[in-house]
């Protein structure tokens, strides 16, 4: 029987050939400007006792109110980007409230994407009413103003970090399960999943085995994606005073009590937070973006 | 003659389907309408017929993917209707499938050598290092090195792939493979490739096939036994040699003529038949072959004919041999 | 180098049957020579000779089959005919002579006036050429709305007339209705209408029976070659499938990695196969009524990007010699009209000198 010797290496040596080829043109072809704001934003978030020149919740020695940043009129060289209503400098409030954005909006998208995926996955593989309950929840669920929601919920359980990444988490993960459904439906009906259902494979083994890393490249990509919106979430439930308690510093809660002074011409206190969500949330899309268009055409080559 | 290791008798599959304004009509598209066949060990039976001829049915009838309307599969004879726990088991473990697209049936993130030996993993106990000998084993029987066996399915061949299914049906001691077109989508030297390592396996290890395709040459030459279908009925089943040397049913003989030629000079002198395959809404009164028969009778449009015995072995069903 | 035309068997109804015209157009249709189309890939460090020096001609009323593998090129051939190449791949050499003007020198909007009005290409899939929101009428009526200008009534029987011409029953209401509420042979048939309606001289068929029943694709052949006959058209049909090639064509070009390895009129390719890999290629089809082991060729097609050094196919070759390996082996031209590129062949002037393995 003709065994087929070389043909298998040479398959698998050209495949890393290739393999080497298209991770040099991936590297080339990244986001660099989100890859350099996110990383750099985490290694803000993790050295931030030791970057930030101040303790963001005390006033600082020797600085008055309302100082501005230090290259204009009356600022100075240790609070660089100026004071806030208490004497705080701004930028050791803003290097530690980095550790909030992106923990909230990390751990919250990872709560999210779990709970998603796993009513998507029950949803779509096991179907019948366990499917029709699943659905019909994330009907509800979505008919709710997320925001909103995230409030109430807030309110009820009271706000501690780890109670918004749980109720981001759980305001957040229906549109996962309604896309992993849609993955799973279509995953079901292939080939290699029916033959494993045919092998005698359990339910359960075929959704570890087969299912589960299939919908692993769309779950990424989804929360890639989503981890922007759940970090402006926990802005907007900081700015409404219902996030992430003081003292510890977020963008939004600085983004809340300055709202007055923006008119009264201390811009200073509201811009570089605003600032801030705007970059960490434009370097999560962008980087979604490109995950997207990187993950995606190999899918559908399957 | 030894037990057959599947025996399928009377075996009908209706589906229905709703029409009408509300739905409120409801029909049925008669997929599978009493089919009788028999396969023995060691032996290859060939499932011949176009479009809507229930073929693919009668195949997930076998493999447990539809439940029967009526009549019964029998597995060394043992009926498989409401089997479960460790008897469905059992049964599974012994009837695989190969499938036609060798680019969908494989799992693509996982290994090689977790595809083959999921079955394994699934009906024995059988230690790691066990199962990962065992995958040596039948990757050297389908004519694959052993120690490709870590790498993943996008990194072979079509051919290749198809192999690895087939490692994949043989791991757990199979005695029935269920082969749906396993070549039709694979090139011409491939093909030639994989019949060949099909029918050494056969030879070696006496697994049965079942053995579905569209390509007459192909069915014949890998085929014990040849069975006809149209539109949910056999309408003809002899030895392969017989059948080749005397097709008697006038769909066979259809068939035959819109045979590819294998040389310019061979060309058929019959036309081959017009029209298509009617819906099988609406199926044809008495014999459902009756509509584009060239050789049609009265009779035909008003009973239909049954299987009888037929010269040189087989059965035919057409009244023109009644 | 004459390939067929007058020489061959006149009487045989697949010839270029015009009556009366006994010497037939001895101008070819279509005259490859020599083409070259190579993809680029990697920003040009990657090169893949996809179509290498690849050389035929067709004349009115043949039928020409261009036989390969997947990855032999052959549906690149094609595509380089019609200027329907992908961005990554360029015509890099030889020529294109469609009724006596050069397509490789044409610009694209010029070749989108002779595209689908002189020349027409059938696809695999019938659905992938019917567009599903629009009528059949819509679709057929299309090239001679646009190619010949018809309008109004004359349109209307002119589409009628091409659906008859492809045997569709009833055309006065078939036209109306839509391709998903036809079979797959029936969508076939049609994409041949909207091919013909322009009235094209070559029509390219990409394996279009591929996806149909046994019998469809016996109706559609049988369609194809009473076109012919009627018609004149010549035609190249793209196919894996000898058994197509032994029914419809009058000349056979075989493919392999890139290259043409053998060019032969049909009864001398079955008959007396020169190249190796023809020779394989016959021996591994199933014939019916035979249970003889089907040859299989070791190994798999080439990487295009990493052919081996020498003739493409020396690592499969059973008679491979050592000039094989390092030589690339040029075109070799045998009495019976017989083109195969391959050392084996060199110096052999007889037909037959040569036998191989499989002999019918």
């Amino acid at each position: 029987m003709a065994t087929i010797p070389a043909n298998t290496r040479l398959a698998s040596e050209r495949a890393a050939a290739g393999r080497l080829r298209s991770v040099i043109k991936a590297v080339r072809e990244a986001p660099q400007a989100a890859i350099v704001i996110l990383g750099g934003l985490m290694l803000v978030a993790i050295f931030a006792d030791l970057i930030a020149p101040h303790d963001p919740t005390l006033p600082v020695q020797g600085a008055n109110v309302f100082d501005p940043p230090f290259w204009m009129e009356g600022g100075r060289a240790t609070t660089l980007l100026g004071t806030d209503f208490q004497g705080r400098d701004i930028l050791s409030r803003l290097i530690h409230g980095a550790r909030v954005s992106l923990i909230v909006g990390l751990m919250g998208t990872l709560v999210a994407g779990s709970i998603g995926t796993a009513m998507g996955i029950l949803a779509g593989y096991v179907g019948g009413w366990v499917d029709q309950i699943i659905m019909r929840v994330t009907d509800a669920w979505l008919a709710l103003p997320a925001i909103v929601f995230a409030i109430f919920l807030a309110a009820m359980v009271g706000p501690s970090m780890w109670n918004i990444i749980v109720i981001l988490g759980a305001v957040y993960w229906t549109r996962y399960a309604r896309v992993i459904r849609g993955e799973v439906l279509t995953l079901r009906e292939r080939e290699f999943v029916k033959l494993a259902e045919i092998a005698g494979a359990s339910k359960l083994r075929v959704i570890k085995r087969h299912i589960l890393p299939n919908v692993m490249n769309t779950a990424t990509v989804l929360a890639s994606l989503t981890v922007g919106v759940v970090i402006i979430a926990e802005a907007s439930l900081s700015f409404l005073g219902v996030g992430v308690p003081p003292p510890q510093p977020a963008w939004g809660l600085m983004l809340s009590e300055a709202r007055s002074t923006l008119m009264a011409g201390q811009w200073w206190l509201t811009v570089f937070p605003g600032l801030c969500i705007l970059l960490i949330v434009l370097a999560t899309q962008l980087f979604g973006d490109w995950l997207r268009v990187r993950l995606d055409p190999q899918l559908r080559n399957l | 003659m030894a037990q057959p290791v599947l025996e399928v008798r009377g075996l009908k599959k209706h589906f229905p389907v709703r029409h009408g304004l509300l739905g409120r009509g409801k029909t049925w598209v008669k997929a599978v309408d009493g089919v009788d066949f028999a396969i023995h060990p060691g032996e290859t039976l060939g499932l011949i017929g176009e479009s809507g001829c229930g073929k693919t049915t009668t195949s997930k009838l076998i493999l447990l993917q539809e439940t029967p309307t009526a009549g019964s599969i029998a597995f060394e004879g043992r009926d498989i209707a409401g089997l479960e726990g460790t008897e469905l088991m059992a049964y599974r473990r012994a009837v695989q499938v190969v499938f036609q697209d060798p680019f969908s049936s494989l799992s693509p993130r996982m290994r090689v050598e977790d595809i083959i030996a999921e079955p394994l993993e699934i009906h024995t106990d059988l230690s790691r290092a066990a199962i990962g000998k065992r995958v040596g084993e039948v990757l050297e029987l389908v004519g694959l090195q052993p120690d490709v066996a870590p790498l993943f399915p996008h990194e072979f061949s079509g051919g290749q792939r198809q192999r690895i299914a087939i490692a994949r049906a043989l791991a757990t001691n199979t005695r029935l493979i269920v082969l749906d077109e396993p070549v039709s989508a694979l090139d011409v030297s491939v093909r030639a490739q994989i019949i060949n390592q099909l029918e050494h396996l056969q030879r070696t290890l006496g697994v049965s096939y079942l053995f579905i395709g569209h390509d007459l040459a192909t069915v014949a030459h890998i085929s014990h036994r040849i069975a006809v279908m149209y539109l949910g009925k056999i309408v003809e089943s002899a030895d392969s040699d017989t059948l080749c040397a005397r097709p008697m049913h006038p769909y066979t003989k259809a068939l035959f003529a819109a045979a590819l030629p294998s040389h310019p000079d061979d060309q058929q002198q019959e036309r081959t038949i017009a029209g298509e395959v009617p819906s099988a809404l609406r199926l044809p009164s008495g014999c459902r072959f009756h509509p584009r028969c060239p050789s049609a009778m009265p009779v035909c449009s008003e009973v239909e004919p049954t299987l009888q015995p037929r010269d040189g072995g087989g059965v035919v069903a057409c009244h023109l041999y009644d | 180098m004459n390939m067929g035309g007058p020489d061959m068997a006149p009487h045989s109804p697949r010839r270029s049957a015009r009556p009366g015209e006994v010497g037939a157009h001895l101008d070819p249709v279509l005259t490859v020579s020599d083409l070259q189309t190579h993809f680029f890939s990697f920003g040009g460090t990657r090169v893949v000779k996809a179509v290498d020096r690849v050389s035929f001609t067709l004349h009115e009323g043949e039928t020409l089959g261009l036989v390969g593998e997947s990855g032999s090129g052959k549906t690149t051939t094609c595509l380089s005919i019609v200027g329907l190449l992908p961005r990554a791949a360029r015509i890099v050499g030889g020529s294109v002579v469609f009724e006596g003007e050069d397509l490789t020198r044409k610009s694209q909007r010029e070749l989108r006036r002779i595209r689908g009005r002189r020349i027409a290409v059938i696809l695999q899939d019938p659905m992938a050429s019917l567009n599903p929101l629009f009528t059949i009428f819509r679709q057929v009526a299309e090239p001679a709305f646009f190619h010949q200008h018809l309008r109004g009534r004359s349109l209307r029987e002119r589409v009628q007339h091409l659906l008859r011409a492809v045997r569709i029953p009833s055309p006065e209401w078939r036209m109306r209705e839509y391709p998903h509420q036809m079979s797959g042979g029936m969508r076939q048939r049609i994409v041949g209408a909207i091919a013909l309606a322009g009235g094209p001289s070559l029509v390219i068929a990409d394996e279009p029976t591929t996806n149909l029943d046994v019998t469809i694709q016996a109706q559609y052949l049988d369609l194809l070659k009473d076109i012919q006959r009627e018609t004149g058209v010549a035609l190249i049909f793209v196919t894996h499938n000898l058994g197509i090639v032994a029914k419809m064509c009058d000349k056979v070009a075989v493919m392999y990695a890139g290259k043409l390895i053998e060019r032969a009129p049909v009864r001398e390719l079955f008959d007396d196969p020169k190249h190796p890999y023809t020779r394989a290629l016959l021996g591994a089809v199933p014939k019916l009524g035979s249970k003889e082991p089907l040859y299989s060729i070791p190994g798999q097609p080439p990487n295009l990007a990493n052919l081996p050094a020498g003739c493409s196919f020396h690592p499969r070759c059973p008679e491979a010699v050592p000039r094989c390996v390092s030589e690339e082996p040029g075109d070799f031209h045998l009495g019976d009209g017989s083109v195969a590129r391959c050392w084996l062949v060199e110096g052999k002037n007889e037909a037959g000198a040569h036998r191989g393995p499989t002999r019918s």
